[in-house]
């Protein structure tokens, strides 16, 4: 089947570590990664949500189709972006890569190690080295515990990072880091601001020195002005403790600030996946022009000259995706082909071995270059 | 725009001397909620008016009273605890605070209509949408539930429901998202108001979404020559939408202005940290600048200007002397239309 000849391939340019044994395995995964090299890499990604019927026999009669076959690589000390739409399935892969949803079929390559298979300690370990920022801070956070409990709770599980004695002095380190006067330890979530909430999510991601952290939304419960103060303390962070983020998130400007690659998904699947400017400079996937010429622009004279596609209709109920290309439902460029053929995503034809920043990976059947962002 | 004559000939004698009177206008408008820690100050003296046609967007960060102002001139304000102890609100001319509740509940609905932020819990789960949207027809005009059901079905079509006629019994958890959101504007333009008030009308949806939704509330306001009044926090929604813009904080318009101008050379250094705070889409910038602090308890609003504890050009007039909304002018002191600045120092902040 042309499908298991794709996976193949694929697979083929992961470096899998042939650790067997835990203390392998565990040896293996606190080998450092020198930068630039790729720290995560996922390869078919499946997560399927099965749909039942029935109360005392249930029966499958379908699946949310949440993640279908997604592949990309992080790299040592990048970002990242990861966006979409609602329904797309981006905290879905967000859960995935934390192991808190076992995947459907696929890998995910962590250090050559794939951590879909791992349990144990192996997986503990693992654990310990990918973190996660969430994005409703006033939910995230137990309001009965104190700030020190809740920052400090990640070396109960994990007590070999900080001994027990000194890890009060930890706690009030980590404060210190994300901006939080080291006092405020027995205090309570309620007694902070959206903002400071946000900072200490960010805290207890950051207790356990990981070298991943996936952030789930992080700022968009926040207010436009503290937006900017916690997404520049994101960005010191990644530099001060040399962090790999994946950051997920449906705001377009925000991605692009912080993100050194991004990935559009829809439905699923990646739509395109490229550096920055690839991406938002010369997007070839009409689905990302159409999101990107979207997005209100503030600056009245800039939005005059802008082309905006307004898209029609919803997007469809992963339980009954479109065949062939998923997007062709509200696509104007869909032809018969659109609705046969699954594209693949790879660098279109038209751009192969052309030196443009078009020629990035976009999986669409008649991939064009358009610039949507930029007033003509 | 079409007014039913019956109701309009009560105001007649008032409304002929006033043509070119605004639409609305709040004048000196403060509210304040009484709570056990004390008397919080939503909103201490706001002034803003609406013509028809119009779009005015009232721009704040959570807290700074913009959704307060707006309920209170709906007449929607939970009172107790609210309370405003001072301040019009006057609707064609009509100060529509010293109105008795009968006549406020004529024209909430049929004059002014508000639509709200999230649509999945403003409509009500256990009706029919065709329902909650005849009820306007069946409340207000006396209409019968088979008329009304007709109505209901055209409104829907209006805002471009897909099959409205199959989907009118379907319930509001059957409708998606930007679905939602377009029924709670066919509710708002049941009655064909002169004035709607829209609460963060796209916050809740996704970008695509949001674009046909402001598409289709700036075609049905041109349509019918509506005011419209655009609450939100979204610099890139008021962009695209609005003629004139209100940026509040702390429960005070900060700065007034026409869309270009605010976007082009702000005058409040407020406005000026919110415009360089976002990211931008067509450019990539180095570190961005955040504005330092957080928004002021409204139990404590700082003495003098509210923004002095966060602004970058605070200097000690700002911690006594609360500045008034001037004028803003040229360098060569010609007056700039529309445009206002509570900011001792808006001179330096415009002219550099």
């Amino acid at each position: 089947m042309a499908e298991t000849g794709m996976k193949d391939e694929a697979l083929s340019d992961v470096v899998a570590s042939d650790a067997s044994t835990t203390a392998e395995v565990e040896a293996v995964l606190d080998a450092p990664v020198e930068r630039g090299e790729p720290i995560l890499q996922v390869r078919n990604l499946v997560k399927h949500f099965p749909l039942t019927q029935g109360v005392l026999f249930k029966k499958q009669v379908g699946a949310v189709k949440a993640v279908d076959g997604v592949s990309f690589d992080l790299y040592q000390g990048e970002t990242l972006g990861i966006v979409g739409e609602s329904g797309c399935g981006k905290s879905t892969v967000a859960k995935l890569l934390m192991t808190l949803e076992t995947a459907t079929s696929g890998e995910v390559f962590y250090k050559g190690q794939d951590i879909t298979k791992l349990s144990g300690r192996a997986l503990k370990a693992v654990r310990r080295n990918i973190q996660m920022v969430f994005q409703d801070p006033y939910t995230s956070l137990n309001p009965r515990m104190t700030v020190g409990d809740i920052i400090g709770e990640p070396f109960d599980i994990h007590p070999e990072v900080a001994p027990k004695g000194d890890r009060r002095r930890r706690v009030q380190e980590l404060l210190d880091v994300v901006g939080l006067n080291p006092e405020y330890i027995n205090r309570y979530p309620h007694q902070f601001s959206g903002g400071q909430r946000q900072r200490i999510g960010i805290a207890r991601g950051l207790a356990l020195n990981p070298e991943i952290i996936i952030c789930d939304e992080p700022v968009s419960a926040l207010d436009v002005s503290v937006q900017a103060q916690v997404i520049n303390l994101m960005e010191k962070l990644q530099d001060e403790f040399n962090l790999s983020y994946v950051f997920i998130a449906h705001d377009l400007s925000i991605v692009r600030h912080i993100s050194d690659r991004v990935g559009v998904m829809y439905l699923g699947k990646l739509a395109e996946i490229g550096t920055d400017a690839e991406i938002y400079d010369h997007p070839t996937h009409p689905y990302t022009q159409a999101l990107l010429s979207a997005v209100p622009v503030p600056d009245p004279e800039a939005r005059e000259g802008r082309e905006r596609i307004i898209l029609t209709g919803d997007v469809p109920s992963p339980a009954n995706p479109p065949s062939g290309c998923r997007f062709r439902t509200r696509c104007w460029k869909a032809q018969d082909k659109c609705a046969e053929e699954v594209p693949v995503l790879a660098v279109p034809e038209v751009f192969a071995g052309r030196s443009t920043l078009a020629a990035h990976e976009s999986a669409c059947h008649f991939a064009e270059e358009k610039d949507v962002v930029h007033a003509a | 725009m079409t007014t039913t004559p019956t109701e309009k000939t009560a105001n007649t004698p008032e409304q002929s001397g006033k043509k070119d009177a605004p639409l609305l206008e709040v004048r000196d408008l403060h509210v304040e909620f009484h709570t056990r820690d004390g008397i919080a100050k939503a909103v201490n003296g706001v002034n803003y008016s609406v013509n028809a046609g119009e779009t005015l967007a009232v721009l704040g960060e959570s807290g700074s009273g913009k959704s307060v102002t707006a309920q209170a001139v709906m007449g929607i304000l939970d009172m107790p605890p609210g309370a405003i102890p001072k301040g019009e609100i006057l609707f064609r001319g009509q100060d529509m605070l010293k109105m008795s509740p009968e006549e406020r509940r004529k024209i909430r609905g049929a004059k002014i209509a508000m639509i709200f932020q999230d649509a999945l819990s403003a409509l009500n789960p256990v009706l029919s949408v065709g329902y909650q949207l005849g009820e306007m027809f069946r409340v207000h005009q006396g209409m019968s539930k088979k008329d009304a059901k007709a109505k209901a079905i055209e409104l829907m079509d209006r805002v471009r429901i897909p099959a409205a006629k199959e989907r009118v019994d379907d319930y509001p958890h059957q409708f998606s998202g930007g679905m939602r959101q377009r029924i709670m504007i066919a509710m708002a333009l049941a009655l064909e108001p002169d004035l709607i008030i829209a609460d963060e009308p796209t916050t809740a949806l996704d970008v695509t979404v949001q674009a046909q939704v402001m598409d289709l509330l700036a075609e049905l306001q041109r349509e019918f020559n509506m005011g419209l009044i655009l609450i939100t926090h979204d610099l890139g929604v008021v962009a695209d939408v609005a003629d004139k813009i209100a940026v509040m904080y702390a429960g005070r318009i900060v700065e007034t202005a026409p869309v270009h101008e605010l976007y082009k050379r702000p005058a409040h250094p407020y406005t000026r940290g919110l415009l360089d705070s976002i990211p931008r889409l067509d450019q990539k910038g180095q570190e961005l600048y955040a504005i330092k602090g957080l928004p002021p308890n409204l139990l404590r609003i700082p003495t003098g200007c509210a923004f002095n504890p966060r602004c970058p050009k605070a200097q000690d007039i700002c911690r006594s002397e609360t500045p008034a909304l001037h004028q803003v002018t040229e360098q060569d002191g010609a007056a700039m239309a529309g445009r206002g600045s509570a900011c001792h120092f808006w001179k330096e902040t415009i002219h550099g």
